[in-house]
């Protein structure tokens, strides 16, 4: 990720450009139609638009984009060279911090993976929790990213407290089952840490029947607006064909038209006996991904009602299962599931000791945001913010 | 009609707006350093030693510096000493027990590990200090907090732990009594001598 170009903050200016510099695909740098300088701009990587330390190195002729080089590893902490020193259960703790915003996902989709890889099982119950746990997290990333979104467009604030608000109602009830709002640290090998207690059940339940009110009144905010329709509709298309061939998943391929999903194609958990459907765009453009989020946190509601009334009786955890100094026979696991940002999965290899010998995390937003440069090139500026802000994107996971 | 989706935004705002007055649901913002919090039960940050007294917490540790959590701490903040008499034996205490909470992430890994429910999660979370570097080492003397601390702040959690603590002491004590038993039967009455040998 080297950048020889010395750009520091957010500096503008105008210069000539040696090719070499910006040879990104093995084109040569393109030159203004009008015969006048391109200018070179720096958006972050300390730049709210950004969505964290994140640095795009536009080049633009009058207003219009004609290369976009995104430069991330700002927040690189060493996470998969971390997970190859430590213990299997010490590196739980560790997916929180990936995708921060949605812990409990990250820990079901690292939990699966050593599962498979020491054969464990899950009880029934588990499985019902781990899933309320995720159409929880879809709700709340879902939420936030509506606001973040219309945050980017200029709807300076309003959508996204209203986001916050309820999304703190969601964090309550995680910090009341697992003792951290956003760390969760909550699924374990063979199940989970803590058994809900009825009162949070209940507590689930009400949200649950509550959030259809917000969510009406988030749609009468926003969807019909014609300032938001204006802007966003038509703006950074995604070709279904591309969204493939890039491996880009959840809800931005979802936008594009193409039906993928891990709850339905996997099957994973007890997904296969709840009854929802899959919402998909027709254009894949932003107005789409912001229309799709919408929609599957409608299925998420419908979820989240029949999980809530099957959840069975019975452990939490497997008694049998291994927490500390597991040492799963040599071999090698994936686990995914749909997170909210798509698919989030984890591969392990283990020689049979007590660390995995590799450890590798295949993060949505890191694949998701390989696009970015095709979806904004023609675009302006203020467009390849909001394009970013479409794309659902947290450093945390991009840099890992 | 063009501007009518506006206008119904416009109206939810305003009901917002409105509502923050009188809807405790709409304004839900606390005034904090005014307002504590109520935390949860579960809500931990930091960890703590438990003691079986308040007079003399050094004397009466539960861990007995097995060196369990200083292993499996994922970001390695915990560092243990164990106490040793004069010959060199283990003392089963520690003699140094540091927690750098500038780098403990709170994940409460070591809580789960511990075998002798020797180290609980903290809820003070009003931590902040002016030196970096000293008042956020702490030794086994800051950490050191007796059980009728942890009762208060996690009392589901502590009358579990306190239950079967006191099902394993009894257990113990039973067995003691059953060897003091076997051992003073053995004493009361010797062991038969041998046989005579029969001569030959």
């Amino acid at each position: 990720m080297t950048n020889d170009l010395p750009v520091t903050g957010s500096q503008a200016r105008v210069r000539k450009v040696k090719p070499s510099a910006f040879d990104l695909r093995g084109s040569s740098f393109p030159t203004s139609d009008g015969g006048g300088d391109l200018l070179e701009i720096s958006l972050g990587p300390h730049h709210p638009s950004t969505h964290g330390v994140f640095r795009m190195d536009v080049v633009l002729d009058g207003e219009t984009i004609v290369r976009l080089k995104p430069v991330f590893g700002y927040l690189h902490r060493n996470h998969e060279k971390l997970g190859e020193g430590t213990s299997y259960l010490g590196s739980m703790p560790y997916t929180d911090r990936l995708d921060y915003l949605n812990a409990m996902t990250n820990n079901w989709a690292y939990a699966i993976a050593v599962e498979k890889l020491a054969g464990v099982t899950v009880p029934e119950r588990a499985e019902y929790v781990r899933v309320i746990l995720a159409e929880l997290t879809r709700l709340l990333n879902h939420s936030c990213l509506a606001g973040f979104l219309m945050q980017d467009c200029g709807c300076s604030g309003t959508p996204l407290m209203y986001a916050f608000r309820e999304r703190e109602k969601i964090l309550d009830l995680f910090e009341s089952l697992s003792g951290s709002r956003m760390m969760c640290n909550y699924q374990r090998f063979g199940g989970c840490r803590v058994d809900p207690t009825a009162d949070w059940l209940e507590g689930a339940r009400r949200l649950t029947d509550g959030y259809s009110a917000f969510l009406d009144e988030y749609e009468a905010l926003l969807t019909g607006n014609e300032i938001i329709m204006a802007r966003t509709q038509g703006v950074g298309r995604l070709p279904a064909a591309l969204a493939v061939s890039a491996g880009v998943t959840g809800p931005m391929l979802r936008a594009s038209g193409v039906a993928h999903d891990l709850r339905k194609v996997d099957g994973y958990g007890v997904y296969p006996r709840l009854n929802f459907r899959v919402p998909l765009g027709d254009h894949g453009d932003v107005y789409d991904r912001y229309m799709v989020r919408m929609l599957e946190m409608r299925e998420s509601i419908g979820i989240l009602q029949q999980a809530l009334r099957d959840l069975p009786g019975g452990p939490i955890l497997d008694p049998k299962a291994k927490q500390r100094g597991l040492r799963p026979k040599a071999g090698e696991a994936y686990g995914r599931i749909e997170g909210p940002k798509g698919e989030i999965g984890f591969y392990l290899i283990s020689d049979g000791t007590g660390n995995p010998a590799r450890y590798r995390v295949r993060a949505p937003s890191f694949v998701n945001l390989t696009i970015l440069e095709d979806l904004c090139l023609g675009h302006t500026v203020a467009d390849a913010v909001i394009i970013l802000g479409s794309i659902d994107i947290v450093l945390g996971e991009v840099d890992r | 009609m063009l501007g009518k989706g506006l206008l119904q935004g416009l109206a939810v705002t305003a009901k917002n707006l409105v509502g923050s007055f009188h809807d405790p649901a709409r304004y839900t913002t606390q005034e904090y350093p005014e307002v504590k919090p109520t935390l949860p039960e579960a809500y931990r940050n930091f960890p703590f030693l438990v003691s079986e007294s308040a007079e003399d917490p050094m004397g009466t540790l539960r861990c007995v510096a097995c060196q369990i959590c200083e292993k499996e701490c994922p970001p390695q903040c915990i560092f243990i000493v164990m106490e040793r008499d004069e010959k060199g034996k283990a003392m089963k205490r520690p003699k140094v027990f540091d927690i750098d909470t500038s780098v403990c992430m709170s994940c409460q890994i070591c809580v789960e590990v511990c075998p002798f429910d020797a180290i609980k999660m903290d809820q003070v979370f009003e931590i902040a200090t002016t030196d970096r570097f000293n008042a956020l080492l702490l030794n086994r003397e800051q950490l050191a907090k007796p059980n009728t601390y942890f009762q208060q702040i996690h009392p589901t959690e502590a009358a579990e732990v306190d239950a079967r603590l006191a099902a394993e002491r009894a257990a113990a004590e039973e067995k003691a009594k059953a060897a003091a038993a076997v051992k003073a039967a053995a004493i009361k009455a010797p062991p038969a001598p041998p046989p005579a040998k029969p001569s030959a």
